[in-house]
């Protein structure tokens, strides 16, 4: 690990002060950055602690939707009354993810901002674009069984490793940040950039600029939602592929609904084309089945990841059959 | 982050970097490669600041305070094991993947590999070492002497960490979710019936 100063800052103002100069990084849970700082990965200069500031809050809001603060612990999300009740799928994705002492340190913001786990990105003796840009793509041409089918390029495959990051591009959350030039709202959908030629920029924060918290808009029949998650062994692992869902039944016919996947795409992957084939069908696994082929309309495959497709597509007719079955 | 260094080199140059990549094509691509093909360059400071100097930090460690002097790159378990010479906090990965390193952290169970000693000023650490009351064990440690709940032991600290804590959150009932709530803590030797018995007794009693 590289020399680093440390500060510990105040409030937010303080913060975003800290953070635009001398190749500066926050800390929240520290489980991701720290792990890649020991690793040579991220080597800032000066590494801002923003444990002190206070967004810690998970509010209800009028409109029925509710607030996240940035450093709303994993756990503490997972298992609030409300999450539980109105969102389900978001509940599970998170326990779904990592360990509970894992849960226990990161947060909401860091979560969102978690890096891939490609195993060429995580070893300095491989070629990574997104590591160090222009190197070329280790895992393109070597074993990328773990690697993404959607939103790659010929420059990046890299899946986006987070379970809570799934959830929330279904809800359509939205991202509230604060910089230098004051506050932003950013749509779940354009957080997270596609590696396209530059896959080393990841999102769409700037330097100086913090998460303060996320908003779950209202959304009333997420309270029938569920997120399924396949891996290797049954827990403590990252997806294969993965699904978060929400359907609106109405008369036995769905109204709307909500599909996302995990495991597959370079980013979080929202398939919208998914949901508009749903509305209108029937709940049964013709409708879903339907649904599955369409999402994953445009996936392709590398040398050892094809299976993804059709495990990606069984994922999500499972969680959505259990989805239809909720009462 | 990067996109608005981006940014900053736009206006300094009046070219971003995608236009320079685009623009020198491999020339830049092979100066980028250096320090991917030399392991010792990555070994040098990234730039010319001088190494960040030695912080002073106030632990609650067991009850007890402790003033250390500390690099800032001190993780909470190195200044457990190498600064505090307690060692019964275990270093497994190092990385978040195996549990041995857990401690209790106001009452709550983390890694304390992925943690920083110079974030813990007003935390209240927890180790394996403070669980005892003096001779008397703590009912999770009685528990696992009982149960067998180990082999080689090296896992043991951590899991009875984790198990307080597990415990205390409240949110495992049934053998399985015992099991999935620790699923945090890697035991090579496969202990890990009789931990589930030790846990289950001492949540029942
Ligand atoms: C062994 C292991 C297994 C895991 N398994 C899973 C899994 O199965 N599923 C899953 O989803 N995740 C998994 N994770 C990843 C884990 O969820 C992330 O490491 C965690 O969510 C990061 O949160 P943090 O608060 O610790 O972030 P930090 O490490 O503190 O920060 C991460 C990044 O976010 C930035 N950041 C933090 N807060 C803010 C903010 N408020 N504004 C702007 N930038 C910010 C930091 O600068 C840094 O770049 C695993 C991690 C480990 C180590
Ligand atoms: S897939 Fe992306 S992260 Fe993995 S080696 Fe290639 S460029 Fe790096
Ligand atoms: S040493 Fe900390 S989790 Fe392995
Ligand atoms: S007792 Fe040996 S690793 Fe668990």
């Amino acid at each position: 690990m590289q020399p680093f100063k440390y500060i510990k800052v105040p409030d937010t103002p303080a913060a975003i002060r800290a953070a635009g100069i001398n190749q500066a990084k926050f800390i929240a849970g520290g489980t991701n950055v720290l792990d890649l700082m020991k690793l040579d990965i991220e080597k800032p200069r000066q590494l801002v602690d923003i444990n002190q500031l206070s967004l810690y809050k998970i509010e209800e809001l009028q409109n029925g939707g509710i607030r996240v603060g940035a450093l709303v612990k994993n756990s503490d999300l997972a298992y609030n009354p409300a999450i539980k009740k109105n969102y389900p799928l978001l509940s599970e994705a998170i326990l779904s993810g990592a360990s509970p002492q894992l849960r226990n340190m990161a947060t909401t913001g860091g979560n969102l901002m978690q890096r891939t786990r490609c195993p060429y990105f995580y070893s300095t003796d491989f070629a990574c674009n997104k590591r160090v840009p222009g190197s070329g793509c280790a895992a393109i041409s070597g074993y990328n069984r773990m690697n993404a089918v959607l939103g790659t390029s010929d420059h990046c495959i890299a899946t986006h490793p987070s379970d809570m990051c799934v959830a929330m591009a279904a809800l359509g959350a939205v991202i509230h940040v604060q910089g230098a030039k004051g506050t932003r709202a950013i749509p779940f959908a354009d957080f997270h950039l596609l590696p396209g030629q530059t896959p080393h920029l990841e999102h769409n924060l700037k330097a100086d600029e913090l998460i303060t918290h996320v908003e779950l808009p209202p959304l009333a029949y997420a309270a029938r939602s569920h997120y399924l998650k396949v891996r290797d062994r049954a827990s403590y692992e990252f997806a294969l592929t993965s699904a978060a869902v929400a359907l609106d039944i109405q008369n036995g016919i769905i109204k709307a609904a909500r599909v996302a996947l995990g495991g597959v795409g370079t980013k979080p992957w929202r398939s919208i084309a998914a949901e508009q084939v749903l509305t209108g069908l029937p709940p049964n696994t013709a409708s879903y089945q339907k649904a599955a082929d369409t999402a994953m309309l445009d996936a392709k495959p590398n040398k050892d990841n094809a299976y993804k497709i059709e495990l990606a597509k069984r994922t999500l007719v499972r969680a959505l059959t259990t989805t239809g079955e909720i009462s | 982050m990067d996109n608005s260094q981006e940014d900053q080199e736009a206006q300094k140059t009046g070219t971003t970097r995608r236009q320079f990549l685009g623009q020198v094509g491999l020339a830049s691509a092979g100066l980028q490669l250096v320090p991917l093909l030399s392991k010792a360059g990555s070994m040098l400071p990234d730039n010319e600041a001088a190494p960040a100097e030695p912080v002073t930090v106030s632990l609650m460690v067991n009850g007890s305070r402790k003033t250390l002097t500390l690099d800032t790159r001190v993780t909470l378990l190195d200044a457990l094991r190498e600064k505090l010479q307690m060692t019964g906090s275990k270093k497994g990965c190092d990385h978040g993947q195996c549990g041995a390193c857990t401690v209790l952290a106001d009452g709550r169970r983390i890694n304390s590999c992925l943690h920083l000693a110079v974030m813990c000023e007003g935390t209240e650490v927890t180790t394996i070492e403070g669980l005892a009351k003096g001779e008397e064990l703590h009912p999770m440690q009685a528990a696992f002497l009982k149960h067998d709940g180990f082999q080689c032991g090296y896992c043991t600290p951590g899991q009875i960490c984790s198990a307080v804590g597990l415990v205390r959150e409240g949110h495992a009932h049934t053998d399985e979710e015992i099991r999935e709530q620790m699923s945090g803590n890697i035991c090579r030797c496969g202990a890990y019936n009789n931990i589930l018995d030790a846990i289950k007794e001492v949540q029942t009693a």
